[in-house]
């Protein structure tokens, strides 16, 4: 069953003079992970960041529906709060906050009212889910900068999951970490798929091809093509496609 | 070049030695002329004439002065800020605001003095007073205060606002929990330097708190109320007799004092709020 559907979504930047999604249909397979590749600027970062309406930070001009779970997120009556609690979402930097393990954890939930004596609990199981508990058990009131790469991106992957979201959206999530790093966080997504619905943005097409179900190839802010990840990268129905994942461009 | 070099280094090593020392003798002669008053009478008793008592009163006063000052400045500075930082549509008016607070940080102490003798003192009838005083000193370091507190709002990182409000917080609770939590170092900092300002200010708050020698402590901030620098600068004029040149000197050793004190302690404040950001829960 598909998760998200996207109709006839177009984005523009700068006053509508950059276009920078076109016409985008798309569906989204529920605990999968869909892997989006693409040169830079291709607009797959501006793909994942309408699904939980990250892009409206900047000034742009959203077009068309995303539908989650059958609901359009950009009618009036969806609440952005509610949506984001829904859609995690971690970054190409590791982000955590200047606090503490602990703190970084819990916030999500403090901020959505949960009350102080249920945080322990959320926190040690967050952490667990990222892989991350054994390794910081005993420093919890540590800061957060005191820890690796690797560590803070599993930090942040495990404070996204602290608000019990059901899609969570990566952004190029391994960008600035080692391999050792890099392998760790994909064994994380393939256990998370279980749960939650994944997308994740990648420029390593390898990392595409290792652990992703689907794979979507946009370009020049078109959606090029889309379809199981073996598919993709065996038998490309599109010339583009091909030529890209041959290394021929980008 | 070597030699163009060590002709420069040794320039700029020289200058380096001569500001040091002009400081040093400043101070210097500061202590050398003020130490002898000061003992605990001199701290604890209340002027009497120009060169007799202490400046119980007056080192009171600066404290009730500048925490008033605070009381009025730093809320609206830190208020101002955010919405200056977070909130201000990026447009003219809003450059028009961060220019006129610019513009506000460079006017003379005897200007704002001017304006709060005649605005708080006589036109809202609040009388020459630790209130007309206090608010004066407001107006004084409300532009620094907006302006440090806006530099620190802008320096916390756009990644933690985004992880923040991808989390599924509202604007208002990451500028909270996030923005003010890390900007809050940058202004103490800014909050120092207005301490430091209104504390050593004498003009603004001779036109509107008080003679300066005042032998009582207000009992209401509608009060008259005493403060070091007017004292300094009374005993400077009127005063002409060593005794009470002294006696300037002596509570002069006692504003650079207190401000160092104040400097201090805001420092170890904010470095302990440093590493208390770094672990441990808030």
């Amino acid at each position: 069953m598909s998760k998200i559907e996207m109709k006839g979504l177009s984005v523009y930047y700068g006053n509508g003079t950059v276009h920078a999604l076109k016409d985008v249909n798309m569906k989204i397979e529920a605990n999968k992970i869909t892997a989006l590749i693409g040169p830079s600027g291709c607009g797959k970062t501006t793909f994942l960041r309408a699904l939980n309406r990250m892009n409206e930070l900047i000034r742009v001009r959203t077009e068309g529906e995303v539908l989650i779970d059958g609901i359009d997120i950009y009618s009036k009556k969806v609440d952005v709060i509610q949506l984001r609690k829904k859609v995690g979402m971690v970054f190409q930097q590791p982000n955590p906050f200047p606090m503490s393990i602990y703190d970084n954890v819990a916030y999500g939930p403090r901020i959505h009212g949960v009350r102080n004596r249920e945080l322990d609990g959320i926190v040690e199981e967050s952490l667990k889910k990222a892989a991350l508990w054994d390794e910081v058990k005993d420093r919890l009131e540590e800061n957060a900068f005191g820890f690796s790469g690797g560590q803070q991106q599993r930090l942040c992957i495990a404070r996204a999951l602290a608000v019990n979201p059901e899609i969570i959206l990566f952004d190029e999530p391994c960008s600035s970490l080692d391999p050792i790093s890099t392998a760790r966080i994909e064994e994380l997504l393939s256990k998370l798929k279980r749960e939650y619905t994944i997308v994740i943005v990648t420029h390593n097409m390898q990392q595409a091809a290792r652990i992703s179900d689907f794979t979507a190839f946009f370009l020049m802010g078109e959606l090029i093509e889309c379809g199981k990840t073996p598919q993709i990268f065996e038998r490309p129905r599109d010339k583009r496609t091909e030529d890209y994942i041959t290394g021929r461009f980008g | 070049m070597n030699i163009k070099e060590k002709i420069v280094k040794g320039g700029l090593f020289v200058s380096a030695l001569i500001s040091v020392v002009v400081l040093l003798i400043v101070i210097g002669y500061i202590v050398v002329n003020g130490i002898g008053v000061i003992s605990l009478d001199f701290l604890l008793k209340s002027p009497y004439r120009f060169e007799y008592g202490g400046v119980f009163p007056q080192i009171i006063g600066s404290l009730f002065l500048v925490a008033l000052c605070l009381l009025f400045a730093v809320p609206l500075g830190v208020a101002s800020a955010i919405y200056l930082a977070e909130y201000a549509p990026d447009n003219v008016i809003t450059s028009c605001i961060r220019l006129f607070v610019e513009c506000l940080a460079g006017i003379p102490s005897i200007v704002i003095g001017l304006f709060g003798l005649v605005f708080l003192v006589y036109y809202l009838g609040f009388g020459v007073s630790m209130l007309s005083g206090g608010l004066a000193l407001g107006f004084m370091i409300l532009p620094w205060t907006v302006r440090a507190s806006e530099e620190a709002i802008k320096a916390v990182p756009r990644s933690y606002r985004e992880a923040s409000l991808a989390l599924g917080a509202s604007k208002w609770q990451t500028i909270r929990s996030v923005v003010l939590k890390s900007a809050y170092p940058g202004i103490i900092t800014g909050i120092l330097l207005g301490i430091g300002k209104a504390i050593g200010e004498t003009a603004v708050v001779l036109l509107t708190a008080g003679s300066g020698l005042e032998s009582f402590l207000p009992r209401s901030i509608l009060d008259p109320v005493a403060s070091l620098p007017v004292y300094v600068y009374m005993l400077a004029t009127q005063g002409q007799t060593s005794a009470a040149y002294s006696r300037a000197f002596g509570a002069s050793i006692l504003l650079i004092t207190m401000f160092l004190v104040m400097s201090i302690s805001a420092l170890f404040l904010r470095n302990r709020y440093i590493k208390r950001m770094s672990g441990g829960r808030w």
